[in-house]
C-alpha cells in the first residue's frame, strides 16, 4: 500500500510536468509559425480561436483522423517504433529540468550528463525511421541527420565542459545557483553563441534542416510517415527544440533565477522566469528560421568540425587557465 | 528493497536477452538495435549500483556515438550478399577456430573474476572503495583519475590520439580535379577581376575557361 501511494504520487508529479510540456509544444508550434509570418510580413495562422491560438489543436485533430499508412516493404516493427522513440526521448529529458530550487522531478547528481545523453540518443528515432521506411529519400535524410547530430554533439559537449569548469558540479540546480552573481552568458558569451548555433543543428532547425531539406529529399526521414505517426515525429522535434532552449537557459541564462535580485522580481516564481527565458531563446530560434537560408552540407560539416570544435576546445583551455591562475576553481 | 530487486531483474533480463538476440537475429541491423538495447540496460544497471557517472558516459559514448557508427556501417552492407557468404555455406567453418579461441579466453576471464569474488571477497569489497564516502561518484572518480592514475590516463589519451591519427592517415587520399571553395579568395575578389569586357567576333563566340 505504501509503495502504491508513492507510485501514485510520482505519476501525479509526472503528469503535472508532461501535460504542460505537451500543451506548450502545441503552443510553440503556433508561435513559431506566427513569428515566421511576421518576419515575412504575413499574418500567419490567425483564424482558429483568438489570435489563431487553437491552430495546433485543429492540426492535431486533423492528424488523428488521418489514416496511418505503413509501406508494405518497410520494416514494420522499427517503422512504428521510430516516432515512439523520438517522442519518448524528447519527453523523458524534462525529468531533470529544475523549475525552482525544489520543483524538480529528479534532482540527480549527473543531471547535465543525463540531458546530454538523452539529446544524443535523439538521433536513433531519425535513423530508425529513415532505415525502416526502405526508401531512398528517408534513408538519405537519416544518414545526413545522423552525421550532423553526431558532429554537433561534440561541440555541445565541450561547451558543457566550459560551464562545468565554472560550476564544479554536474547537478542542474548547482549550475543555476552558481550563476547567482553573474549569468554565464557574460563571461562565456562566445560559447553561448556556439551553443545556440549547435542547438539549431542538433534539433535539425533551419538553417541546418538538411535531413528534411524539401527541395532535395521531399521530407527526409519523415517522407513515408502519415497521420498520427508523422505528428509524433513533429511533436518530438518541437519538444526537443524546447528542451534545447531550456538547456541554454539553464547553462547560460541563470535558469529559474530572476534577472535582478531585488524585491518585486524575486516574488515571481522560478518557473515563470525559466519559461520566459525558454520563450526568449525560442523566439530567437524562430527568427533564425525566418531570416537565414539553408546551409550546404559540406559547409555544415566544416562549421561543426573545423570552426566550432577548435574554438570551444581553445575556450576550455582559456577558461581552465583563467580559473586556475586567479584561484577561482570551484572546490567542494 | 523489493522495488530495487524488481528493477535489477528487469534490466538484467533485458540485458541478457538482448545480448543473446545480438547474435541470434538474422538481420544485422536488428542485431545492432539489440546491442543498443543491451548498452542501455547495462548503463541502467550501472546507475543502480550508484555508478551514475559511468552509466551516463556509457550512454553518451557507446549509445550516442559508437553505436551510431555501427549502424552506419551495417546499413551500408549488402545484406543479400552477406547471406550467401557469411551465414550460409561452407565458408563459415573457417571462423570456428577464432570464435572458439575468443570464447575460451572470455570463459577463463569470467572464471577468474567469479573465483576471485568467491574466494577473495576483500578485493571486491565495496566498503574498501571510495564510493562509501560522502562525496559523489563523479568527484571521487575525478580525484582518483587525475591524481593516482594520471599517467595511465594520459597514456590512454595518447593511444586514442595515435589511433585517430592512424585512421585518418590510412583513409586520407588526395583527390585531383576537385574544385575547393576558398572563402578568402571569394571575399577578396575585386570588380576588375570579376568582370571582363571582350570583343566578340561574330560566329566565333567566347570560350569561358573552366
Amino acid at each position: 500500500m505504501e509503495y502504491l501511494s508513492i507510485v501514485f504520487q510520482e505519476v501525479y508529479k509526472i503528469l503535472f510536468l508532461l501535460v504542460p510540456v505537451l500543451v506548450s509544444v502545441a503552443m510553440i508550434v503556433w508561435l513559431d509559425r506566427r513569428v515566421w509570418a511576421f518576419v515575412q510580413k504575413r499574418q500567419g495562422p490567425n483564424v482558429v480561436g483568438p489570435f489563431g491560438l487553437l491552430q495546433s489543436l485543429a492540426d492535431a485533430l486533423k492528424y488523428i483522423f488521418k489514416e496511418i499508412i505503413i509501406p508494405s516493404s518497410s520494416n514494420k516493427v522499427i517503422f512504428i517504433l521510430a516516432p515512439i522513440v523520438t517522442m519518448t526521448l524528447a519527453l523523458i529529458a524534462w525529468a531533470v529540468i529544475p523549475f525552482s530550487a525544489t520543483q524538480v522531478l529528479a534532482d540527480i547528481n549527473v543531471g547535465i550528463l543525463y540531458l546530454f545523453a538523452v539529446s544524443s540518443l535523439g538521433v536513433y528515432g531519425i535513423i530508425m525511421g529513415g532505415w525502416a521506411s526502405n526508401s531512398k529519400y528517408p534513408f538519405l535524410g537519416a544518414i545526413r541527420s545522423a552525421a550532423q547530430m553526431v558532429s554537433y554533439e561534440v561541440s555541445i559537449g565541450v561547451i558543457i565542459i566550459n560551464v562545468l569548469l565554472c560550476v564544479g558540479s554536474l547537478n542542474l540546480n548547482d549550475i543555476v545557483i552558481a550563476q547567482q552573481n553573474m549569468w554565464f552568458v557574460i563571461p562565456l558569451f562566445p560559447m553561448f553563441i556556439i551553443f545556440f548555433i549547435s542547438a539549431l543543428a542538433e534539433t535539425n532547425r533551419p538553417p541546418f534542416d538538411l535531413p528534411e531539406a524539401e527541395a532535395e529529399l521531399v521530407a527526409g526521414y519523415q517522407t513515408e510517415y502519415s497521420g498520427m505517426m508523422y505528428a509524433m515525429f513533429w511533436l518530438g522535434e518541437y519538444a526537443n527544440i524546447l528542451l534545447m532552449c531550456a538547456m541554454g537557459a539553464i547553462l547560460f541564462l541563470g535558469g529559474w533565477m530572476s534577472p535582478i535580485d531585488v524585491y518585486p522580481f524575486t516574488l515571481v516564481p522560478g518557473a515563470i522566469w525559466l519559461i520566459l527565458k525558454i520563450l526568449l531563446l525560442f523566439i530567437l530560434f524562430a527568427l533564425v528560421k525566418a531570416i537565414v537560408p539553408r546551409y550546404r552540407y559540406d559547409q555544415l560539416m566544416r562549421l561543426g568540425w573545423k570552426v566550432f570544435l577548435p574554438l570551444s576546445l581553445i575556450w576550455v583551455v582559456l577558461t581552465a587557465s583563467y580559473l586556475f591562475y586567479f584561484n577561482l576553481l570551484p572546490v567542494n | 528493497m523489493i522495488a530495487h530487486a524488481i528493477f535489477f531483474y528487469t534490466f538484467s533480463i533485458i540485458a541478457v536477452v538482448s545480448a543473446i538476440m545480438v547474435t541470434a537475429s538474422k538481420n544485422t541491423v536488428h542485431s545492432v538495435f539489440f546491442l543498443i538495447l543491451d548498452f542501455i540496460s547495462i548503463s541502467c544497471l550501472f546507475i543502480m549500483i550508484g555508478a551514475e557517472f559511468l552509466g551516463m558516459i556509457m550512454l553518451i559514448v557507446y549509445v550516442g556515438a559508437v553505436a551510431v557508427l555501427f549502424l552506419f556501417v551495417v546499413m551500408m552492407l549488402n545484406v543479400a550478399q552477406q547471406k550467401n557468404q557469411w551465414f550460409a555455406g561452407q565458408q563459415s567453418s573457417r571462423h570456428i577456430p577464432v570464435g572458439l579461441i575468443i570464447s575460451t579466453l572470455i570463459f577463463f576471464e569470467i572464471i577468474i573474476v567469479i573465483g576471485g569474488w568467491k574466494y577473495k571477497p576483500e578485493i571486491f569489497d565495496i566498503n574498501n572503495s571510495i564510493s562509501q564516502t560522502s562525496i559523489s561518484n563523479t568527484h571521487s572518480l575525478g580525484q582518483i583519475l587525475y591524481t593516482d592514475y594520471i599517467h595511465v590516463f594520459q597514456i590512454s589519451g595518447m593511444i586514442l590520439l595515435v589511433a585517430m591519427v592512424g585512421a585518418i592517415v590510412l583513409t586520407f587520399r588526395q583527390r585531383s580535379g576537385l574544385k575547393r571553395q576558398s572563402y578568402i579568395k571569394q571575399i577578396s575578389r575585386e570588380r576588375t577581376e570579376g568582370v571582363e569586357v571582350l570583343e566578340v567576333q561574330s560566329n566565333k563566340g567566347v570560350k569561358i575557361d573552366d
